[in-house]
């Protein structure tokens, strides 16, 4: 299908000698910040995708695959959430559901959908009540761009409550997507804006590597946005991509159960990583992430 | 479990020359614990080659294999707008020389009757014929094919097995689109790793008829081997997807021109 490789061949050529002995650098300084034990899936969904039954929807299967492959923490928002409009039930139900499966895997993630009234007490209630310590927007299927000024004021909101925003920019690929739901990804630019206005801001980027690559995924990184590997694509993606963003950045991610897990599980083999470099990725990024959150 | 790629290019990986990429990717390859590359096109990206770029790329795939071949399987890359050159690039590469199979891609939508002497020519040779398919809500290239063209051929060649590349890509309607051709087999390469695709096509089809393919270096072997991996299908399917199935397809010309595996 000849899929664009992560960067221009130039780039990655230009960039992989200064880039290696920056990379160990940053790897030893990121195993001197953080424990290393564990593995973090900071991408995971419960609930149902709306056009097809993926064969681990079901909480206790998706928690049984990812405790047979070590994972530590699981950061789970609903699916439910993109087309669903009783928000404030399936946050309930997202939150009973991480109760109930998994002994303290899953790590619930707010749905929130700020067209319909009422979402910043839906938002105050996630934190207070629920506990929830991150939320995950998606506003492709809800109608608004990151440059509203609706965007403003949900970051704000989550930046004031101490909650991490995720913001995936596309669920799937526009080649294939449902006709009925063709939704555009999300531009991530007005991320830049924000993130000087609201300096709490604490934001990860899922499934950006599709739509966002090069200088403006470098940028972002440089004041502080975090990334996921879920959609990394090219041989050897996850050195490519550190040959070029820092390591402290990137955090594990599998869109599991959309994706199948193993995809994430086995890009961390195929780039040859030193353990410091492996130890940030799996799970010191996304505890300092959630952590400072 | 022993696994074969059906589908690689020399695109997106490092090296100045052929065997210098196909060496990169081998070495990924090893990590990942497949044994066996097929290789096609790629150096430079053309969708409707010239005769020229058609035997220049096919050129770039002999001398890569020529450096492994004992690691890679070549196929000769083919353009039926120019079926004469295709037919001369066919006894040159694979009647002649040490390539095994056929690559089709966007030139022509393969429903056209141009590939009808290219195809009957492969069958004879025992060639292994793969086909790109897509189903692009974004819009097709103007010669690129959907599985219906894909159909379309097969059944005018009902005894050869034929590869439908990427099944589509929107796998769904593929699958459903080759359910009823027997000979029609399913690439599960180059998509995302969207679960339920392999579980959909081993049910739909058979696991005989599903065979795993990369698309590296432009997707990752991860990506790729994932959907087999981590599929809910049992361990005998798996190894008809990853190597049996492509094996079973290849023995015929292996057996002709002496390559053992
Ligand atoms: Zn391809």
């Amino acid at each position: 299908m000849n899929p664009p490789a992560l960067f221009s061949r130039r780039d990655f050529l230009a960039a992989t000698a200064a880039a290696a002995a920056a990379t160990a650098t940053r790897a030893r300084g990121a195993a001197a910040a953080a424990p290393a034990a564990g593995l973090v899936d900071t991408h995971v969904y419960l609930g149902r995708w709306p056009f097809r039954r993926a064969p681990l929807d079901e909480p206790a299967a998706l928690v049984a695959k990812l405790r047979a492959h070590g994972v530590t923490a699981a950061w789970a928002a609903s699916l439910d959430a993109l087309l669903h409009k009783d928000i404030a039930g399936l946050n309930a139900r997202l939150a009973e559901e991480c109760a109930r499966h998994g002994a303290g895997l899953l790590v619930p993630v707010a749905a929130l959908n700020p067209s319909l009234l009422g979402w910043e007490r839906e938002l105050r209630r996630c934190a207070s009540e629920h506990r929830m310590r991150a939320v995950r927007l998606h506003p492709n299927y809800h109608r608004y761009t990151l440059a509203d000024p609706l965007a403003a004021r949900v970051l704000g909101l989550a930046a004031e409550l101490g909650l991490l925003v995720q913001i995936p920019l596309l669920m799937e690929d526009e080649r294939t997507i449902h006709p009925l739901v063709n939704v555009p990804p999300v531009n991530a630019a007005p991320l830049a804006d924000l993130l000087k206005k609201i300096p709490a801001l604490r934001v990860q980027l899922l499934n950006a590597h599709r739509t966002l690559r090069g200088a403006p995924l470098l940028s972002l990184a440089a004041q502080g946005v975090h990334f996921d590997l879920s959609n990394l694509e090219g041989v050897e993606g996850v050195t490519h991509l550190l040959s070029q963003l820092p390591v402290q950045r990137l955090c594990f991610g599998s869109y599991a159960p959309v994706f199948y897990f193993e995809a994430a599980m086995l890009k961390l083999k195929e780039s040859v990583l030193d353990d410091a470099t492996l130890a940030a990725v799996r799970s010191a990024n996304a505890h300092r992430l959630l952590a400072r959150a | 479990m022993t696994i074969w790629d059906l589908h690689c290019h020399l695109s997106g990986i490092a090296g100045a020359t052929p065997e210098a990429r196909l060496g990169n990717l081998l070495a990924i390859a090893d990590r990942m614990g497949i044994e066996r590359l097929c290789v096609y096109m790629g150096m430079t990206w053309a969708h409707d080659p010239s005769p020229e770029k058609m035997r220049q790329e096919n050129d770039d795939v002999l001398r890569a294999i020529a450096k492994f071949p004992d690691r890679a399987f070549g196929f000769v890359y083919l353009n039926p707008k120019h079926t004469a050159a295709s037919l001369a690039e066919l006894e040159r590469c694979v009647a002649q020389g040490p390539m095994v199979g056929v690559k089709l891609w966007v030139a022509q939508r393969c429903s056209a009757a141009e590939l009808d002497p290219i195809i009957r020519r492969a069958a004879e040779l025992k060639a292994v014929i793969f086909q790109h398919t897509f189903y692009k809500l974004t819009g097709n290239l103007p010669g690129e094919s959907t599985p219906e063209d894909f159909v379309a051929l097969a059944s005018r060649h009902p005894t050869v097995p034929l590869i439908c590349g990427h099944t589509g890509a929107d796998w769904e309607r593929g699958i459903q689109a080759i359910r009823h051709v027997g000979t029609a087999h399913a690439d599960l390469a180059g998509c995302d790793p969207v679960a339920g695709y392999a579980e959909m096509a081993v049910r739909e089809l058979g696991a005989g008829r599903v065979i795993f393919g990369s698309d590296a270096p432009g997707r990752s072997f991860s990506s790729q081997l994932a959907k087999v991996h981590g599929a809910a299908i049992p361990d005998s399917a798996k190894r008809l997807i990853l190597s049996e199935n492509l094996k079973r397809l290849l023995l015929p010309i292996l057996t002709a021109k002496g390559i053992r595996v």
